[in-house]
């Protein structure tokens, strides 16, 4: 369906990325926002708390983000689209009810300005250093959905589709931006709403008493009701059975965990979003995501024009990994780099998918800034040497 | 014999009526398919789901709307029970997840059934907040003392020199007066009772669903297993009997003279009973006010 217009900003705007987000959110239909302030993640909610009034929803700012995590999660069962927005401490303390999320299948976004750590760390100052939390650090075994925008117009776009894939699939989807693309400021173009397409939760279309809450279809999804329509749900965090009901024993678990995992992994496919460019020719692929994806650019149309054949692969969704992809282009080339501004996260996803067919080389960085486009460029002459 | 008469010893046959089929009028608020429950003979928590389920059917709301909120703990088993649209959430955070539920319909009345451990010790920084902002939910708490589900650790509300597990030599913590800290906090209801005082307890829950705003019914409620166990103070039946002789009903008491000591006297009643725009009629009044005719008050689901 198309976006309601309401929520829709049409027009050419000169913004930074936190704010590009929010209107990126309000355009996905999004009309629930429960959150925290935290640098540099704040005018996200600060714009969302403002434009809301004359669009129709709710901003509340909670006591903290434990708080912020979960009502966005009650708000999603009384049927709102819903977001939540913080950088890593914040992200340490929703730990808990990204689980929850995975585990009651409740479609929601969090947005993750990430900045450096550990703990309080730089908190006005870039990272990327949050990719791995966000794929491990609930206790449990879940498959979340990443993405990585790389400008504010992407916050904007990217911030459609991972609400979209929130409904799809009812997942916890991450909307992994940094301190950079959060506060870069550029032209943001958005269209009209009847341009911009939205997926609508996918309702039962089962009476009361025929609907079990956790009967999944063939994609492994089950379909939704809200609070108050009568059908009576009771939703867990414990494991459960179709209907629901608490189930603890290990076939109730086996057959949850391996739905909860398998409505991911067998969409794999469908949720590879890259930007490839000049691999056709390519000896040397640096793989990168988010705001490193800017730095390494620069560094590529150098080597290339000192004679080295090397291309790039941006990385739009980071999680699920799209370890098939990369795997098929180890297979003809000598080489891959993989810049990213943590002290080595994604490289290792890289690597396990390359599984030894060709040097994996890191470009780490302890973040506070960005990346020197010299010091990628120097790691891909140094491999042609 | 037959089956709807029998033989007397002198031989005639006389008429029998079969049983009437009297159904417990709670089952029909119960999700039948989950009885048995998990809680132990003696606790009090089933005492309290009776008087709530009385005070739905005597609230005339539609059940389709009334939507019931849980942590994790034995109390935070009672979703699980309740044929409502029911949420087992996590430990400590049943309020937000209720605030985020109403806020997004408000054409659904919340209840938030939780234990004292799960609010007042992990979840106790939401409770406050969520009565500070009069959050248009009921919240009753069991408060049995202690941690039932874990195995009787020392709760914030266990009494000073009671022994917990975590408190091997006695108590020496001084725990919360939970009326005290919600009349503090903002909320427009208080009230505190006990499963021996099951008539009020289901009246204050009625009036509690009455309610607009933030409303808070302690329900004092005897752990057998564990808290009564290793106090050495009997079952369940002389925990009702301690109920009973030691308390006092005092509505309108003020709520700083109502803590709790062990085994010491319990001041029950309404002690809190009084009206505070809620925080969605404050927001819609207060945006009402700023931006006039451009407010957009978002339509409730069932609006």
């Amino acid at each position: 369906m198309k976006a309601d217009p309401r929520g829709v900003l049409t027009g050419t705007h000169f913004i930074d990325g936190d704010h590009a987000a929010c209107e990126g959110a309000l355009a996905a239909g999004c009309r629930f926002v429960a959150g925290y302030p935290i640098t540099p993640s704040t005018e996200v909610v600060e714009r969302f708390a403002s434009r809301i009034p004359l669009i129709g929803g709710v901003f509340i700012q909670m006591e903290d983000e434990i708080a912020s995590s979960i009502a966005i999660q009650g708000a999603a069962w009384a049927g709102k689209k819903v977001m939540t927005v913080t950088s890593g401490p914040g992200l340490s303390l929703m730990m808990e009810h990204i689980g929850y999320a995975a585990i009651t299948e409740t479609p929601c976004v969090f947005v993750d300005v990430q900045r450096g750590g550990p703990s309080t760390g730089l908190p006005t100052l870039p990272a990327q250093s949050d990719m791995m939390q966000v794929k491990w650090g609930s206790h449990g075994d879940y498959e979340p959905i990443a993405l990585s925008p790389n400008s504010p117009q992407e916050c904007f776009d990217l911030m459609i589709q991972a609400f979209n894939l929130a409904e799809v699939y009812r997942v916890p989807v991450f909307f992994m931006m940094d301190e950079v693309v959060g506060h870069m400021t550029e032209r943001v173009v958005i269209p009209d709403a009847s341009a911009i397409e939205v997926v609508e939760r996918r309702w039962t279309t089962k009476p009361p008493g025929e609907y079990r809450a956790y009967e999944a279809r063939d994609d492994l999804v089950p379909d939704m009701v809200k609070a108050g329509d009568g059908y009576r749900i009771h939703i867990t965090g414990l494991t459960h059975d179709e209907k629901g009901y608490p189930a603890m024993n290990p076939v109730a678990q086996k057959k949850l965990v391996e739905r909860l995992v398998g409505k991911i992994r067998d969409h794999r496919e469908q949720l590879t979003d890259v930007r490839a460019e000049h691999l056709e020719d390519a000896e040397i692929v640096v793989v990168s995501f988010g705001i490193t994806s800017r730095v390494a650019g620069p560094a590529i149309e150098e080597a290339r024009k000192q004679g080295v054949r090397v291309g790039h692969l941006r990385l739009v969704i980071t999680w699920p990994f799209p370890a098939a992809l990369i795997q098929t282009i180890a297979r003809r080339v000598k080489a891959f780099v993989v810049p990213e501004l943590n002290m080595g996260q994604m490289v290792l996803e890289v690597e396990r998918a390359v599984a030894g067919k060709a040097p994996v080389i890191s470009v780490p960085h302890a973040g506070g800034t960005v990346h020197e486009p010299q010091v990628i460029l120097e790691k891909i002459l140094e491999v042609t040497r | 014999m037959s089956e709807t008469g029998c033989v007397t010893a002198e031989g005639c046959t006389v008429e029998a009526r079969p049983a009437p089929e009297i159904e417990n009028p709670v089952m029909p608020y119960l999700r039948q398919d989950r009885i048995p429950h998990i809680w132990c003979p003696g606790c009090g928590i089933g005492t309290t789901v009776n008087c709530f389920t009385r005070a739905l059917e005597e609230s005339g709301l539609n059940l389709d709307r009334v939507a019931i909120v849980s942590g994790i703990g034995c109390t935070g088993r009672v979703a699980g029970y309740l044929n409502l649209d029911s949420f087992h959430t996590t430990h400590g955070r049943p309020i937000p997840f209720a605030t985020g539920l109403k806020l997004a319909n408000p054409d659904l009345k919340v209840v938030v059934y939780s234990g004292d451990g799960d609010l007042f010790a992990i979840g106790g920084n939401h409770f406050v907040h969520a009565a500070r902002r009069n959050m248009d939910i009921m919240v009753v708490c069991v408060n049995n003392f202690t941690y039932g589900m874990t195995g009787g650790q020392v709760a914030p509300t266990t009494p000073p020199g009671a022994t917990q597990t975590t408190m091997p030599f006695g108590n020496f913590e001084n725990p919360f007066n939970l009326p005290f800290l919600a009349d503090a906090c903002g909320a427009v209801y208080v009230a505190r009772w006990t499963v021996y005082h099951v008539k009020q307890l289901a009246r204050a829950m009625k009036e509690g669903l009455a309610k607009k705003g933030f409303v808070f019914i302690e329900a004092l409620s005897p752990c057998p297993t564990l808290y009564s166990r290793r106090n050495r103070l009997g079952d369940g039946v002389d925990q009702l009997k301690y109920y009973k002789s030691k308390s006092i009903i005092k509505n309108g008491a003020d709520t700083k003279d109502v803590g709790l000591g062990f085994q010491g006297e319990i001041v029950v009643g309404k002690f809190v009973d009084r009206e505070r725009p809620t925080w969605l009629e404050a927001m819609d009044q207060h945006f009402s006010g700023y931006f006039g005719e451009k407010y957009q008050p978002y339509a409730a689901p069932h609006a």
